[in-house]
C-alpha cells in the first residue's frame, strides 16, 4: 500500500516535469543552477546566486528579457560536491527550448569534473574568479572560459599591490612574504606563481599550510610569529578566514599587512573575527555596496514586487551578493551578444553562447550603462584569452563594512601568461588536442 | 625554548577545548552506550540558537541589542531547545532502538546530524555570525611582560570553564543519585529498566546535559571561529582525544584533550616543516593510533573482557 | 503462488548449495541481468546513466568492499575512501609511466596498491576493536589523502593535485559513450560481486564470519585470526581501489584527493547500513537507497517546493528529510533493506497464504 502510494507521487512527479518540458515556450532563455546553499558554504552559496538570480529577475521585469527572449532557470543543489555537481550538470544539461545555456558550478572541484564532458555536450563551462587557471588559454580549451580572473593573476596583482604599498616593486628586494594557505588543491595552486615572483622580485616566500577546515591555526601563527614577515598572503576558504584574523590578533600581527584572495574577503570571512579584522586587506574582482545603479535597480524593480530572492534583505549588497550580480550581468551580455550576430528575439544554443562568450566585450561605456561603473572591471575576451580583465580592486575591512582602497589594479601576464601556456600545452599533449589557431577563426 | 613553551602551552588550551567537546560524547556514550555522532551537529545547534536568539530577543522584548541581558536571556532559551532536541531525539530515535546493536545506533546518531543541522540552518538561515563573549582573544600582558610568553586570556578562561563544567560532571556522576542511575543505564538498560531507574527519563537527562555541554562548546569554539556551519568539524577533532581517553572516562577525555592539543601543535610547529606542513590533519589520529595499539581501550577506557 | 518450490528436486549436492537454489530466483537473476546488459543502454537516456547508474554501480562496488570487510569480517572501517583514492591514483600512475598498460590491467594493479595500503592500516585491527578501530582507521583516511595532496609525484606534479585520468581503451576500443562506460562499469561490477558472493560462502567466508561473531572463539577452534582478518582488509580494499579507478576513468573524469574525504567514506557506511550488513544484496541495495534519495528528493524539490518555499529551505529540507528517512528505515528494520527483501521473499513463498 506504502509502496503503491509512493510509487504514484513518484510517477506524478515524473508526469509533470514531463508535461512542464512539453508546454515550455519557445522564447525562453534557460539557464541551469547547480547551487548550494547547505553545508559548509552556504553563505557564499546563498548570497551568489541570489544575486545572479535576482539580476536575472531584473532584466525580466524591467526590460522584459533580452530582447523579448525571458530568462528561466532552475537550480540543483549540488552540497559543493563534485560527484552531486556531476549529476545536476547532466540533469541540467538537456533543459529548456535550446538546453542548457551555460554551466557555471561556482566549483573549482566540480569544474574540473565537467571540463572533459561540456565540449561533448555543447554546453559552455564560465568559472568566473576560480575553476582552472590554464584553461585561460582559449586555444586548448576552447569550452572553458575562466573570466575576469585567475588565481595566478590576482597573485601576481596582489604582489603588485604590495609593491605599491611598499613604495615600488624595488622595494620589495630583500622582503618577507610569507603565504597561508589552505592544504587542499584550490590552496596549492599559487605556490608556483608565488615563486616565480620571488626569483623575479627578490623576495623571500615562506609557504605553510593549513590543512582542512582550518578551524585550529596556533602553531601555523606561532610560526608566523616566529618568522616575523613583513606581509602575509592569505589564501583561505570558510571558517579557515576568520580563524585565521583572530590568531593574527593574537600574535599581534598587524592585520593590515594581511592581503587575501577574494574568496577570502566577504562579510562572513571578517565579521565573526569581530575586532581582529579590522584593516584586513582582500583582493576582489567586484566590490560590495548598495550604491550602484544596478543594484539600486535590482531594489526598485525586484524587492519593490516582492520577488527578490534573499530572504534576509540586509544581505543585498554584500560581497558575495554583488559577485552574483556580477555573474548574471556576464552570463545576460553574453547572450545579447550572442543574439546579436544569431538573430534577435531567438533562444541560443550553447555552441552559439561559447562564441558569444569569446567574442564578449563589455568596455567601460557598456559598464556605465548597466549600471556597474566601478561595480566590475571591463572584459574583453579573446579566442587565445579567456580571462578577458585580470583586473582586481582591493578593499579593506573597517569593522563594519569593506572599502575600496585602490583602483583596478593590472596582473603581470609576463609571469602568468608563459605558465598558462606550458600547462595549458601539457593538457594537450595528454589528452591529445590539437590547439586551435586563433588567427584562423573569426 | 621560549618558543617552546609557547606552543606548548597554546597546544595544551586547545586541547582543552577539544575535550570540552569530547565531553559530550563521552556523557552520552557513558550514559546510554550511543556514539553520539551528532555532537558536532549539536555544538553547532545550540550555538545557532544561542546567536540567533540574541538577534531575535531584542526585537520581541525591545531590550537593547547586544546588552547582557539579551546574553544572559538568550542562554537558557538556547538550553531550553536543546532540552527539546533531547526529549525529541529520545522519544523518537532512541525508545525505538532499545537494545539494538551499537552500530545501529551510531547510524541513528548519522541520520540525526543531518536532521539537526537541516533545522539548524533552515530556522536561522546560512549566514556567518559572529559571537562576542566579551571576553578578548589577546594575550594577557603581564605574562607577555614578564617572560615574554603570549597566552591567551580567552584561552585561559575556557580551559578554566572547561576545568569548573568537568569537575562538577564527575562529581555528580561519583557522587549523586542520578549519576549513579546514569551509570547503571550505562551498563545494561534492561537489568537497569529491571530495578525500576525511569530508563526515558535518564536518557532524556543525558541528552540534556550534553546539550548543555554542546552549548558551552558551541560559545567558546563560535566566540573562536565564528558561529558557521563548520563548527560540526570540531566533533573530528574530538574523536582522537576520544580514542585516547577511552570514550567512558570524563577525566580521560580532559587528560587526552591536553595530550592530543600539545602534541598536535608541537607537531606541526617542529615536524611539520620537513614534510610540507599541514599534518595537524592526520597527527593526533595517527598519535591515538599508536597508543590503543599499547592500550587498547584507551588511556582510561573500561576493559571489555570477552567471554567465550 | 508464484514463488513455490514445489517440484524443484535437487539430485546433487552441487545443484543443493548453488547461489540461487529457487529455480524462480534464477530465472529472475538472468532476467536482471538481460535488462542490465541489452535493455539499459538502449532506452536509457544519457542522464540516467551518467547521472545516475554509474555513480550506483560504482558505490555499489565500493559498499561491496565494505560490506566484507566490516559486515562479514566485523571490523569497523572509516577509511574506504582513502583506499579508493589509492586504487585511482594509482591506476592513473600505472596508466601515466608504463607505456601500453592495458585498461583493466591497470585498474587491477590500482586495486591491489590499495589491497597494500588496506594490509597496512589493517594491522592495528589485530589489536583494536570496535569503535576504536573505527576512529584508528579514520587514521588512514587522513593520512592518505594529506600523503596523496602533499607528494607531487603521485599526481604527476600538477600545482594542484588534480589529475586528469586518460582515456579509456580496450584493444583499441574507446569508451567514449555513455553506453560503452556503463556496459564496461557494469561487467566490472557484476563480475566483482560475484566474486564477492562466492567468497562469502566459502571458507573464507565462513572464516570472517567466525572472527565477527566472536573472535577469541574462532580463534580457539583453529581459524588464523591474523590471515582472516588482514585477507579480509586486503580483499575490501582491493574492492575499494577498483571502485575508486572506476570512479575516477568512468565517472567523474578529473579527480582530486579532497574529492576522497570524510564524507565519502562516511556515506559508503551508510550504504551498507542502510542496506545490511553482511549481505551482498544489501550493499547493492543501499548504494541505490544513498546514490537515489537525494537526487530524488532535490527533483521533488525544485518540480513542486521552488514556488512555495525559498530557496534554502528547500535545500534544508532535503537534509532533513534525508537524515529522517535514515532514522526511519533504522527504527523499522535495523537489520536494513536486505533484511526487508528477505521478509517479503519469505512472504512471497507463502503467497497467498498468510502463514
Amino acid at each position: 500500500m506504502k509502496t503503491r502510494r509512493i510509487g504514484l507521487l513518484v510517477g506524478a512527479a515524473l508526469a509533470v516535469g514531463f508535461a512542464q518540458q512539453v508546454l515550455a515556450q519557445a522564447k525562453e532563455q534557460f539557464i541551469g543552477l547547480p547551487s548550494y546553499r547547505v553545508g559548509a558554504y552556504a553563505a557564499g552559496g546563498s548570497g551568489i546566486y541570489g544575486g545572479w538570480i535576482d539580476y536575472m529577475t531584473l532584466v525580466n521585469e524591467r526590460d522584459g528579457g533580452i530582447n523579448g527572449v525571458k530568462l528561466t532557470w532552475e537550480e540543483c543543489e549540488t552540497e559543493y560536491n563534485n560527484a552531486r555537481g556531476v549529476e545536476c550538470y547532466e540533469r541540467l544539461k538537456s533543459k529548456g527550448p535550446t538546453g542548457n545555456t551555460v554551466f557555471q558550478p561556482l566549483s573549482t572541484g566540480i569544474t574540473y569534473s565537467v571540463i572533459d564532458k561540456a565540449p561533448g555536450d555543447k554546453i559552455p563551462v564560465v568559472t568566473i574568479g576560480y575553476g582552472r587557471t590554464d584553461a585561460s588559454d582559449g586555444r586548448v580549451f576552447p569550452w572553458v572560459f575562466p573570466m575576469l580572473t585567475n588565481y595566478w593573476s590576482q597573485n601576481t596583482a596582489k604582489i603588485k599591490f604590495i609593491g605599491m604599498k611598499e613604495g615600488g616593486m624595488d622595494k620589495l628586494k630583500g622582503k618577507k612574504i610569507m603565504n597561508i594557505y589552505h592544504d587542499s588543491a584550490y590552496g596549492k595552486e599559487t605556490i608556483p606563481v608565488l615563486d616565480a615572483q620571488a626569483k623575479k622580485y627578490g623576495f623571500t616566500v615562506v609557504h605553510v599550510a593549513v590543512a582542512h577546515p582550518g578551524n585550529e591555526q596556533q602553531s601555523q601563527w606561532l610560526k608566523v610569529r616566529q618568522e616575523k614577515p613583513d606581509w602575509v598572503i592569505l589564501r583561505g576558504w570558510g571558517v579557515m578566514n576568520p580563524t585565521a584574523l583572530k590568531n593574527a590578533a593574537k600574535i599581534g600581527f598587524p592585520r593590515e599587512k594581511i592581503v587575501s584572495v577574494w574568496w577570502s574577503g566577504a562579510e562572513e570571512d571578517a565579521v565573526p573575527a569581530g575586532d581582529a579584522a579590522k584593516g584586513y586587506i582582500a583582493a576582489g574582482f567586484n566590490v560590495g555596496g548598495v550604491n550602484y545603479p544596478v543594484i539600486k535597480a535590482i531594489q526598485d524593480n525586484v524587492y519593490k514586487k516582492n520577488k527578490g530572492n534573499m530572504e534576509d534583505k540586509s544581505r543585498v549588497g554584500s560581497i558575495y551578493y554583488n559577485r552574483g550580480v556580477v555573474h548574471g550581468i556576464i552570463t545576460v551580455e553574453a547572450i545579447r551578444n550572442a543574439q546579436e550576430k544569431y538573430g534577435k528575439g531567438k533562444p541560443i544554443t550553447g555552441e552559439q553562447m561559447r562564441w558569444s562568450l569569446e567574442h564578449l566585450k563589455i568596455d567601460a561605456k557598456r559598464l556605465k550603462e548597466l549600471g556597474a561603473e566601478g561595480f566590475m572591471p571591463d572584459l574583453n575576451v579573446t579566442c587565445l584569452d579567456h580571462e578577458g580583465s585580470g583586473k582586481v580592486k582591493f578593499q579593506q575591512w573597517d569593522g563594519k563594512q569593506w572599502k575600496v582602497i585602490s583602483d583596478w589594479v593590472d596582473s603581470d601576464q609576463s609571469i602568468v601568461r608563459p605558465m598558462i601556456e606550458e600547462s595549458a600545452a601539457k593538457y594537450a599533449k595528454e589528452k591529445n588536442i590539437t590547439p586551435r589557431d586563433c588567427s584562423k577563426e573569426s | 625554548m621560549q618558543f617552546f613553551i609557547e606552543v606548548l602551552v597554546a597546544g595544551l588550551l586547545s586541547g582543552v577545548l577539544y575535550s570540552l567537546v569530547a565531553l559530550g560524547f563521552v556523557l552520552i556514550y557513558k550514559a546510554s552506550g550511543v556514539f553520539n555522532f551528532a555532537q558536532g551537529a549539536m555544538v553547532f545547534f545550540a550555538a545557532l540558537f544561542f546567536v540567533g536568539f540574541t538577534e531575535v530577543l531584542p526585537r520581541w522584548t525591545g531590550l537593547p541589542v547586544g546588552s547582557s541581558a539579551v546574553f544572559w536571556l538568550a542562554m537558557p532559551l538556547a538550553f531550553f531547545c536543546m532540552v527539546l532536541l533531547a526529549m525529541a531525539t529520545e522519544r523518537f530515535v532512541l525508545r525505538s532502538l532499545v537494545n539494538q546493536p551499537p552500530i545501529t545506533l551510531f547510524m541513528a546518531t548519522i541520520g540525526l546530524t543531518y536532521l539537526v543541522e537541516g533545522i539548524a540552518q533552515g530556522v536561522w538561515g546560512a549566514n556567518v555570525r559572529g559571537l562576542d563573549l566579551g571576553i578578548e582573544d589577546m594575550p594577557i600582558q603581564w605574562v607577555m611582560d614578564s617572560v615574554g610568553i603570549g597566552v591567551s586570556q580567552f584561552d585561559v578562561f575556557a580551559a578554566g570553564l572547561a576545568a569548573v563544567l568537568v569537575t562538577v560532571l564527575a562529581l555528580a556522576f561519583q557522587y549523586t543519585k542520578t549519576g549513579r542511575a546514569l551509570r547503571a543505564v550505562a551498563d545494561d538498560h534492561q537489568a537497569a529498566l529491571s530495578i525500576g531507574i525511569p530508563l526515558q527519563t535518564i536518557w532524556v537527562i543525558v541528552w540534556s546535559v550534553a546539550g548543555f555541554v554542546a552549548l558551552v562548546a558551541g560559545l567558546i569554539w563560535g566566540a573562536r571561529n565564528g558561529v558557521q556551519f563548520a563548527l560540526t568539524f570540531t566533533a573530528l577533532k574530538a574523536l582522537p582525544v576520544l580514542i585516547l581517553g577511552g570514550f567512558t572516562s570524563i577525566p580521560g577525555a580532559i587528560l587526552g584533550g591536553l595530550i592530543i592539543g600539545s602534541s598536535e601543535k608541537l607537531a606541526e610547529v617542529y615536524l611539520g616543516e620537513y614534510v610540507g606542513g599541514g599534518i595537524d590533519s592526520w597527527f593526533p589520529y595517527v598519535l591515538a593510533l599508536f597508543v590503543l595499539l599499547v592500550r587498547p581501550h584507551g588511556l582510561f577506557g573500561e576493559k571489555h573482557i570477552d567471554r567465550v | 503462488m508464484f514463488y513455490r518450490e514445489a517440484g524443484q528436486f535437487k539430485t546433487s549436492y552441487a545443484a543443493d548449495q548453488q547461489v540461487f537454489p529457487i529455480r524462480q530466483d534464477r530465472i529472475a537473476i538472468v532476467l536482471l541481468l538481460a535488462v542490465a546488459f541489452f535493455v539499459v543502454p538502449v532506452f536509457a537516456s544519457e542522464y540516467w546513466m551518467k547521472g545516475i547508474i554509474i555513480p550506483f554501480l560504482i558505490f555499489a562496488l565500493a559498499a561491496l568492499g565494505l560490506n566484507i570487510l566490516t559486515g562479514y569480517a566485523g571490523q569497523l572501517s572509516l577509511g574506504s575512501a582513502a583506499f579508493m583514492a589509492v586504487g585511482a591514483y594509482a591506476a592513473f600512475n600505472f596508466m601515466l609511466r608504463i607505456d601500453g598498460m592495458p585498461l583493466i590491467v591497470a585498474f587491477a594493479l590500482g586495486g591491489l596498491s590499495a589491497a597494500l595500503v588496506g594490509i597496512a592500516f589493517g594491522l592495528p585491527s589485530l589489536r583494536i576493536k570496535g569503535f576504536y578501530l573505527a576512529v584508528a582507521t579514520l587514521a588512514a583516511q587522513f593520512f592518505v589523502v594529506w600523503l596523496l595532496t602533499k607528494v607531487g609525484w603521485f599526481s604527476d606534479n600538477s600545482s594542484s593535485g588534480v589529475i586528469t585520468t586518460q582515456a579509456m581503451q580496450i584493444f583499441g576500443y574507446k569508451f567514449e559513450t555513455a553506453a560503452s562506460k556503463y556496459l564496461l562499469v557494469l561487467s566490472i561490477v557484476v563480475s566483482m560481486a560475484m566474486l564477492a558472493k562466492n567468497m562469502v560462502r566459502g571458507s573464507i567466508g565462513r572464516a570472517w564470519m567466525a572472527v565477527r561473531d566472536m573472535d577469541v572463539a574462532a580463534e580457539v577452534i583453529g581459524i588464523r585470526i591474523m590471515h582472516t582478518k588482514l585477507i579480509a582488509f586486503a580483499v575490501s580494499s582491493f574492492y575499494c581501489g577498483v571502485a575508486g579507478a572506476l570512479y575516477a576513468f568512468a565517472y567523474i573524469g578529473t579527480v582530486e584527493p579532497e574529492g576522497f574525504n570524510l564524507d565519502l567514506s562516511f556515506k559508503i557506511l551508510f550504504m551498507i547500513i542502510i542496506g545490511g550488513v553482511g549481505s551482498i544484496m544489501g550493499s547493492f541495495l543501499g548504494a541505490a537507497f544513498i546514490v537515489l534519495l537525494p537526487i530524488l528528493l532535490d527533483v521533488l524539490v525544485q518540480e513542486f517546493l521552488t514556488s512555495i518555499f525559498p530557496a534554502s529551505i528547500n535545500s534544508n529540507l532535503q537534509l532533513i528529510v534525508f537524515g529522517g528517512l535514515i532514522i526511519f528505515f533504522l527504527i523499522v528494520e535495523p537489520h536494513g533493506l536486505a533484511r526487508l527483501w528477505q521478509i517479503a521473499k519469505e512472504k512471497l513463498r507463502l503467497w497467498p497464504f498468510p502463514h
